[in-house]
């Protein structure tokens, strides 16, 4: 008896929200986000979606795009490639959303491409580096981040200026990091600097005493570093127990400067850092008056200063698939597409335009971001 | 030869911490016959316990430790009191299942209650390491070391010099006579969850300070310790011990001179070696189940 009355009761609540969902969701634009929020990635990919909720906020506080306020839905890929396609396919089958943005990772995006391809839905990249997901041929890709050959050529012109003569590798195991290496050390051969080993890392590793240990015994002046911000601290810290002498460079921009202060505390003085953004002086960045405005608002919403690094990306992102929702003058997967080629946005980056790359017919689009140096020194983020 | 002589002091301080985390859970498996997944999350609350007490609430770092391994131990008997107990007698399948749902519902709380952010651990060690001729170690490390032998030597001694001891292993040797001679085979359980959960705390409570704490860091750590006991023989504890020196050198020496890219594979090299050649492990003293 009790049984069947709370199961009629469970129904109607069932049945109530599944009529009020689409009630309350009409003249919605909706845009889908998939970011790792739990897991390995799991701080980058809250404070990306941090980002991407101020630019919602700003953007219906201004009356939305094309008279409708957007929503985004954002799903947890949980730091794992088959998560991430299932995000892929509730975001496309069940909420129906025109245009996503995602995955974090390059190994994530690399899982998500096959399913934008079945589905023909636009994804935003804003955060992967590894250049084969522009390169290997997938029309509905647009990248805003930089690709590890960009970062490396932008780099070029500072690796002369800082006299580096030998150079070791330590790099997580994973498209990212095995990307970034090849690349850097392609671009510092062509310098005439000697690579000495190249060494490699599990993602979910704590302990790089093995490799500290040879790099150590590898006599070089310069270290390169790829990884996500965990990493780098423990990398900083074993270094100075392991009394490393050569001078660290971290690339990729998830390397979040103030958390490696707070974190790794004097072990992170004299280290170097390429970056996307740079919140502690925003009159270095291309529209300073917006990243200012951004920070402002992060630090009155109290997210974590260290998270501004990554959660500009989220705001590059959302500013980005709104435009093109404009340009297209309606909120459908090809028009989008098509209207994303053309725009023109300011960002916190710099200025995003795509431009083509990868085979001939079905290139992705890929934007040229600012890459900047910076320094750690007694404790605070530099200028270099 | 001063890169062998870093990657051999690397081993052991390694081993240490790696022969803790085998210890307790080739207990739980040998005395309880559960295959315990909760392992690494016990370890990654050990840590947090450091960071909650340490940093948030400023106590002491030494006596934050004792808090720390206690409150593990805590849980660790709650674990048992609320989920294996009703589990008795249930097949190894049904087990493995719950524990595997605890695994994900803690690590999540971890999250939910820390965020995912890595959260650091301040250590009243000097920051300038040990250097011993040519090759260094930071003062952290050797503190671990020392309390990692300290633990295991007492398990050692808690096994086989006390009443609890005996009655543990005349549980592991059967438990069904052992509970027709009058052991409260309920009473051996939780105090063995108990333990075994305190010994991961331990680890973590030992490495947070010298890592950071964060929310997945349980993953990696619980894989090695399955590794290890394997490698030792369930239920042994010389074999654990011995495990987790072999497990860090052959990790250290593999990245070393092999490939780094295959650090965290050596062990599993290793272990699919032994089991050709020594399918029981080791040291094992009896016939494995499941």
């Amino acid at each position: 008896m009790n049984r069947t009355i709370w199961t009629s009761i469970g129904a109607g609540l069932v049945g109530a929200a599944l009529l009020a969902g689409p009630a309350a969701a009409q003249g919605v634009i909706r845009i889908g986000v998939t970011q790792p929020l739990t897991g390995a990635f799991a701080a980058s990919g809250n404070y990306v979606t941090q980002g991407a909720k101020i630019a919602e906020d700003q953007i219906n506080a201004a009356g939305g795009v094309l008279g409708r306020k957007i929503q985004l839905v954002v799903e947890d890929n949980k730091s794992n490639p088959t998560e991430a396609v299932a995000t892929a396919e509730k975001l496309i089958g069940k909420d129906k959303v025109p245009v996503m943005m995602g995955a974090w990772s390059s190994t994530l995006t690399l899982a998500v491409m096959p399913k934008l391809m079945e589905y023909g839905v636009p994804m935003l990249v804003e955060t992967s580096s590894s250049g084969k997901i522009t390169t290997s041929g997938n029309p509905w890709i647009f990248r805003i981040s930089p690709t590890s050959e960009m970062e490396a050529k932008a780099f070029a012109a500072m690796a002369k200026k800082m006299g580096i003569k030998k150079a070791d590798f330590l790099s997580t195991n994973n498209d990212f990091g095995l990307g970034a290496a090849k690349e850097f050390s392609e671009m510092l051969k062509g310098q005439g600097v000697q690579i000495g080993t190249m060494e490699t890392m599990d993602p979910k590793a704590t302990d790089f005493s093995a490799q500290l240990a040879k790099i150590k015994a590898s006599g070089s002046d310069t270290l390169f570093v790829t990884t996500a911000v965990e990493q780098i601290t423990l990398i900083l810290k074993q270094a100075k127990e392991q009394q490393l002498k050569a001078r660290i460079i971290t690339t990729g921009g998830s390397n979040s400067p103030d958390q490696l202060i707070q974190q790794a505390g004097d072990a992170a003085n004299g280290s170097f850092h390429l970056v996307f953004f740079t919140p502690w002086f925003p009159e270095a960045v291309k529209n300073p008056d917006l990243a200012r405005k951004f920070v402002a608002e992060w630090n009155a919403r109290k997210y974590p200063v260290g998270g501004l690094t990554e959660g500009f990306r989220g705001w590059d992102g959302i500013n980005t698939i709104v435009a093109a929702i404009k340009a297209a003058g309606k909120a459908e997967p090809q028009a989008i597409q098509k209207a994303l080629w053309n725009v023109k946005v300011k960002g916190i980056n710099g200025d995003i335009a795509f431009i083509k790359q990868g085979p001939a017919g079905k290139e992705s689009a890929q934007n040229v971001p600012s890459v900047y140096v910076v320094k750690i020194e007694k404790g605070k983020v530099a200028r270099n | 030869m001063d890169q062998l002589l870093q990657h051999g002091l690397n081993a052991l301080m390694l081993g240490g911490t790696y022969a803790l985390l085998g210890i307790g859970l080739t207990l739980i498996f040998g005395i309880m016959r559960v295959v315990n997944f909760t392992h690494g999350e016990l370890y990654a609350f050990g840590a947090y316990m450091m960071y909650m007490l340490v940093m948030l609430t400023g106590a002491n770092f030494f006596v934050a430790l004792v808090l720390a391994v206690a409150l593990g131990v805590a849980l660790g008997a709650a674990l048992e009191f609320v989920l294996l107990r009703k589990l008795r007698g249930a097949d190894i399948d049904t087990t493995m299942l719950v524990m595997i749902g605890a695994w994900i519902a803690l690590q999540n709380a971890e999250q939910l209650a820390w965020t995912g952010v890595a959260q650091s651990i301040d250590s009243p060690f000097p920051s300038a390491p040990l250097v011993i001729g040519t090759v260094s170690v930071s003062w952290g490390r050797v503190f671990v070391f020392c309390v990692a032998l300290a633990l295991i030597a007492a398990t050692y001694a808690l096994i086989n010099h006390t009443r609890l001891g005996k009655a543990m292993r005349a549980t592991f040797q059967d438990r069904d006579t052992a509970a027709l001679m009058g052991i409260q085979i309920g009473t051996i359980n939780n105090a063995t969850f108990a333990l075994g959960s305190g010994l991961a705390a331990a680890a973590g409570a030992l490495l947070g300070p010298v890592y950071v704490a964060y929310p997945t860091m349980g993953d990696l750590a619980a894989l090695k310790a399955f590794a290890i006991v394997i490698l030792g023989g369930l239920g042994s504890i010389a074999g654990a011990t011995a495990g987790g020196f072999i497990l860090a050198l052959a990790e250290e020496l593999g990245a070393g001179y092999i490939s780094s890219g295959y650090r965290d594979a050596m062990g599993f090299v290793l272990i699919i070696l032994i089991l050709i050649f020594k399918p029981t492990g080791l040291f094992a003293q009896k016939e494995r189940v499941g």
